[in-house]
């Protein structure tokens, strides 16, 4: 049970998120442009590395907001939480 | 207000076992959802809590901060109107969403000190006065219901949805059962 | 002579008050304070079990956690399938029977003891109570923190520290991410699971001794050497007469005194360190003779009927090796103590990180032509030879040896055996002492029951939430079944004078078709959706258009998933330029609300619209049928009814029955139809009303066959993530013109505008009498050919027409549209149904009976 500081809320259990998947990956400007492979490319290919990891977090028992993470996929800690309108901590 | 006698209150025939662990129904609360951007947040008619998961109350309008742009009106029973042609009049020239939710969560008030020792079977919060003060308040999860709390000094007031009342008081009731003694 | 009570010792019992068990039927008696493994050792009793592959007689070897041969089942006044003598607290009444192996559930479940669940906040948990922990602890209750200290013993070691809450009987089954503990409490009258989020953990649990292996080391009568001192200083039991003591390091010092000091003899000591070893027991049912060997191998036998063994003590480092931490060989203790590795948070304090044990000499077992009955693991039956002979197959990893031996498997978790067992590993492999630990350790630290870690999350109510709507008590009260629509209770059907389900099906879709039926459907999702771009915020949403809706219609839309697939679908009602009312399926409703949320915030925060759930501000009681106008009319309406006035997917807000009401012109069944929207206040009041008017209620079973003879879909149902608006023959509803919504771009992959796709039919059995099932394949035979058969589809709904008369299904069939009007056969059970392929929409295709 992963304790994840909501940037709003402060620290609160994991069982009050939902996990979002990676982070930065942004709406085509326009998706009628794009061959089928890069569309493939955005619905469905993502990155799984080991280690940090730049994803979203949505705190659906509390607040209700998206927000992002950096966490290891290895440890599973969390190395910093930020809002959506902010600069990922160095 | 006059009495509505077409309007019946989730819980009203739970009453007498909502007592039994210190709970009391507060029917027809008035509960407003206003959404908009903090930065306006001063044109309200009374002060919107800007920091996290506080409340303000001067016993007439509470005002609960649910999320950076979103707050909980509370008004007396049946003031659902009241409060959204003021805030809809406050904001007129603001984007914002006004919305009558009265009906959508019902009000309990959980008294007397042992009502702590009670949450704490259902409720993953720090709910130790340290942190848990009388202008706090949260969404959070009782047993498996989402529920908003709102501490108020002698009471810690609950807002339900109403379909998930039944399964809240069977809950209270089972865990009251189990421990014993709240509101002593 | 085995064991008894004695009148030294005895610092937990209170002889003052005798209690009575049962063992094995034999009515015996023990104090207040003892375990069950006292007070039978107090009585005499040596062998508790039979071993559980080889049946040897076995007794208690440990006075702890770490017990690994004597077990039993309880079955008074709580039952229990298996569990180790030494765990279970002395109750009066208590019955016990000796267990081999493996725990067995009775058929009938029993009552079990209550329990809850906790959830505390702390800044320091302390885990057991050895040394180590003062100073920190005296400072953070200076500080003012917040100090929980767990015992898994019915006592604690020492004088409880002011400040500090102290939680006995209370085992930490494991600790998780970021300081989360979970603490299982056992009590008489019920249990209480702690869930504690610390911040930091101080682990004082102590260390285990093992034992070394020989010949017939598990004869009751061979014990460890400490549980033997404890017995006598703790419980006023001595366990022997006359004892032998093996040991590799200082420690049996004391326990030779204790047991001198209660009066037993000690006929000798082997002392590894000089040489000495004890090679192998003898006796009947407990060891009578002990067989020694000394250093230039001469023998020698002893009589006595005990043997303290200290092999040396391992850290009880379980805990911490759970949640990451790693160990180190450490040479002069014989023994693996905590690396530096685990969470920040988490400290290991005392004989648990290595400090304070005694210097051990590396002995694991004595050498001996015959390894056979060198037991390692008891409850396995495993011994020395079977490690050698694991070895021997090409083993090498402890991990795999104990996959072929089970070794470290049992209840006892390889307390005992895990280190002997690597040490033996590494000697047969020629590696050096420590090269490979013992295997890995797992929560939960001891045996829980799942009742305990369920809590209160069981039974018809607590287990999984029912929802009910506010006219539930009404429906209670007409007599309906129920069924489960994701988190919320229905009424299926309305059963009156015993019907049965299919009669009452039959006649709820008779009145709603012939005269006024009414619904519940006050547990469809509604969100307000708000703002000066609220209409732009929907077209991207949706599949069609919401931004030309006048206010005051309504629309049916869908959503769909990125990928290109129903996502959901529902109305939309404009209330105003720049106000929407949404509605979304019954379980779709927190779906659909997240999903704007995460469009709006993280790719659209530009986007002036806020949404704001109002599923349960409403009631929607759905009067339907060709009665429904006079119905409504009936309750009195300042709205006029009037098909001009109210045309279909329209609404008017007004008064309705005396209360406000949005009145909608929307149909789920095809006949005239009015959506009565009310405050879920007046819910009950407007629903009485309307049955009281003559409205028949009906239930979902009833309106699943009214929606399926118009051909109208069922998210979740027609669908299943991987159907597109096309396949249901709805490529209306998506709209050309528009701009970019979510699924757009995937409705043009070449998968979505694939030639064979499964699409939307009808299918009417050749015999109308023949019910197909649902979920039955569609093949293109009545005899089903040898596999693989070619499956041409699935049928999705089958219901019984009343208003047809005949039966009928809704199902996905491969280019189902190029083939109404031929033949495919529903397979299922080793049947095939014949069944006519025709268009979706088996009643009223014109929608003549919408109006009335």
């Amino acid at each position: 049970m992963l304790l994840v500081r909501c940037p709003w809320c402060g620290t609160r259990d994991e069982i009050e998120f939902r996990y979002g998947g990676q982070a930065g990956l942004t709406y085509p400007v326009d998706p009628e442009e794009l061959s089928d492979e890069e569309w493939a490319d955005y619905l469905f290919m993502r990155d799984n590395p080991k280690g940090p990891f730049r994803e979203r977090w949505f705190h659906t028992a509390g607040c209700r907001r998206w927000f992002n993470a950096i966490r290891d996929t290895a440890t599973h800690r969390f190395v910093a939480t930020y809002r959506l309108d902010e600069e990922p901590p160095t | 207000m006059t009495a509505d006698v077409r309007a019946r209150s989730p819980l009203a025939d739970r009453v007498a076992e909502l007592a039994t662990i210190g709970g009391e129904l507060v029917p027809f609360l008035a509960q407003v959802d206003l959404r908009v951007d903090p930065a306006y947040a001063g044109l309200a008619p009374y002060p919107l809590p800007l920091e996290p998961d506080t409340a303000v109350d001067d016993g007439r309008r509470a005002a609960l901060w649910l999320g950076p742009d979103e707050w909980l009106i509370l008004g007396p029973p049946g003031g659902g109107a009241e409060i959204v042609g003021e805030l809809e009049g406050a904001f007129a020239s603001i984007d914002r969403s006004v919305v009558d939710v009265s009906a959508n969560r019902v009000a309990i008030e959980l008294n007397g000190p042992g009502r702590f020792d009670l949450l704490a079977h259902l409720c993953p919060l720090d709910l130790d006065p340290r942190v848990w003060t009388a202008r706090r308040c949260a969404q959070t999860l009782l047993g498996r219901a989402q529920v908003i709390l709102q501490e108020r000094t002698d009471a810690t007031g609950i807002l339900v949805r109403p379909s998930f009342t039944d399964y809240l008081v069977d809950l209270l009731l089972a865990v009251h059962g189990a421990v014993g003694g709240v509101g002593a | 002579m085995t064991g008894r009570r004695v009148d030294v010792g005895g610092a937990w019992i209170d002889r003052s008050r005798p209690i009575g068990f049962t063992f094995e039927g034999r009515e015996l008696t023990g104090f207040e304070g003892d375990t069950l493994a006292s007070a039978l050792l107090a009585n005499g009793v040596d062998v508790v079990c039979r071993s559980p592959i080889l049946g040897r007689p076995r007794g208690i070897v440990s006075a702890g956690v770490e017990e690994s041969s004597a077990f039993v089942q309880l079955s008074e006044p709580w039952f229990e399938p298996i569990v180790a003598v030494t765990m279970v607290n002395l109750v009066d009444g208590l019955v016990a029977t000796g267990r081999p192996g493996v725990g067995v559930l009775p058929i009938d479940p029993l009552p079990t003891k209550p329990t809850v669940h906790r959830h505390a906040h702390v800044e320091f948990l302390v885990v057991g109570s050895g040394e180590g922990w003062h100073p920190t602890v005296g400072e953070a209750v200076q500080r003012g923190d917040r100090v929980l200290l767990v015992e898994r013993e019915p006592r604690f070691a020492a004088a409880s520290p002011d400040g500090v809450t102290v939680l006995t009987n209370a085992t930490a089954l494991g600790l998780y991410d970021d300081g989360y503990a979970v603490v299982d409490e056992r009590g008489p009258e019920r249990d209480t699971l702690w869930h504690v989020r610390a911040g930091r953990v101080i682990l004082a649990t102590g260390a285990h001794e093992r034992p070394i292996a020989f010949a017939d080391d598990d004869r009751p009568g061979v014990m460890l050497a400490g549980a033997v001192a404890r017995y006598i200083r703790d419980f006023g039991v001595l366990p022997g007469q006359r004892a032998v003591i093996f040991t590799t390091n200082d420690s049996t010092r004391e326990v030779a005194q204790t047991l001198t000091d209660a009066g037993a003899e000690i006929p000798f000591v082997a002392d590894v360190r000089l040489g000495w070893a004890v090679a192998g027991t003898e006796g009947e049912t407990h060891v009578e003779v002990v067989h020694l060997v000394g250093p230039q191998g001469e023998r020698r036998a002893v009589e006595a009927d005990l043997v303290a063994v200290s092999g040396g003590c391992n850290p009880a480092a379980q805990l911490f090796r759970a949640i990451g931490g790693g160990l180190r060989y450490d040479e002069p203790l014989a023994t693996y103590v905590p690396d530096e590795s685990g969470p920040d948070w988490l400290e290991v304090v005392g004989a648990a990180a290595g400090i304070g044990l005694p210097p051990c000499a590396a002995y694991w077992y004595t050498p001996a032509e015959d390894l056979s009955t060198h037991f390692v693991d008891l409850q396995r039956d495993q011994t020395v030879q079977d490690v050698l002979d694991a070895v021997g197959r090409g083993l090498r990893s402890v991990e795999h040896v104990k996959r072929a031996t089970y070794i470290g498997t049992a209840i006892d978790q390889g307390r005992t055996s895990g280190v002997l067992t690597a040490e033996i590993v590494n000697a047969a492999l020629g590696w050096e002492l420590g090269a490979q630990g013992p295997t890995n350790a797992r929560p939960p630290y001891v045996p829980v029951p799942f009742s305990v870690l369920a809590g209160m999350d069981r039974g018809p109510t607590l287990l999984d939430p029912k929802r009910t709507t506010p006219i539930h008590a009404a429906h209670v009260e007409r007599g309906a079944v129920f069924e489960n629509v994701g988190q919320w209770l229905r009424p299926r059907y309305f059963p009156e004078f015993e019907e049965d389900m299919e009669s009452a099906v039959a006649r709820e879709c008779l009145a709603l078709r012939t005269a006024a039926g009414v619904l519940d459907a006050s547990t469809l999702g509604k969100i307000e959706v708000v703002g000066p771009d609220a209409a732009v915020f929907l077209d991207r949403m949706y599949t069609n258009r919401m931004s030309n809706l006048a206010v005051g219609s309504i629309r049916y839309g869908f959503m769909l998933g990125l990928d290109g697939m129903v996502f959901d679908d529902g109305v939309a009602m404009r209330l105003a330029d720049d106000r929407y009312l949404v509605t979304t399926t019954t379980g779709g409703a927190a779906a659909v609300l997240d999903r704007f949320e995460e469009w709006l915030q993280t790719e659209w925060p530009e986007l002036r619209v806020f949404c704001t759930s109002v599923t349960e501000q409403w009631a929607v009681v759905a009067v339907g049928g060709p009665g429904a106008r006079d119905i409504v009319a009936s309750l009195g309406t300042d709205v006029d009814l009037a098909a001009e006035a109210l045309p279909w997917m329209t609404w008017r807000a007004g008064t309705v029955a005396g209360v406000p009401c949005r009145v909608c012109r929307v149909s789920f069944h095809g006949e005239l139809s009015y959506e009565l929207h009310v405050s879920s206040w007046h819910g009950r009041h407007v629903w009485d009303a309307v049955v009281a008017a003559g409205a028949v209620p009906y239930g979902t079973e009833a309106m699943h066959v009214l929606r399926a003879e118009k051909g109208y879909v069922i998210v979740g149902q027609e669908t299943d993530g991987t159907v597109t608006p096309d396949d249901l023959g709805m490529g209306w509803i998506v709209n050309p013109a528009k701009g970019d919504f979510v699924g757009k771009r995937s409705l043009v992959r070449t998968d979505p505008l694939r030639m064979d796709r499964k699409q939307l039919v009808a299918l009417l059995p050749h015999d109308p009498a023949a019910l197909v099932v649902e979920g039955a394949q569609l093949v293109g035979s009545a005899d089903l050919p040898k596999p693989p058969v070619p499956m041409l589809g699935h049928v999705t709904s089958s219901y019984r027409s009343t208003i047809l008369g005949r039966t009928f299904a809704l199902a996905m069939l491969k280019d189902g549209r190029a083939m109404h009007g031929g033949t495919v056969w529903a397979a299922s059970n080793g049947a095939t149904i014949a069944c006519e392929v025709a268009s979706a929409v088996v009643y009223d295709a014109e929608d003549r009976r919408r109006d009335g």
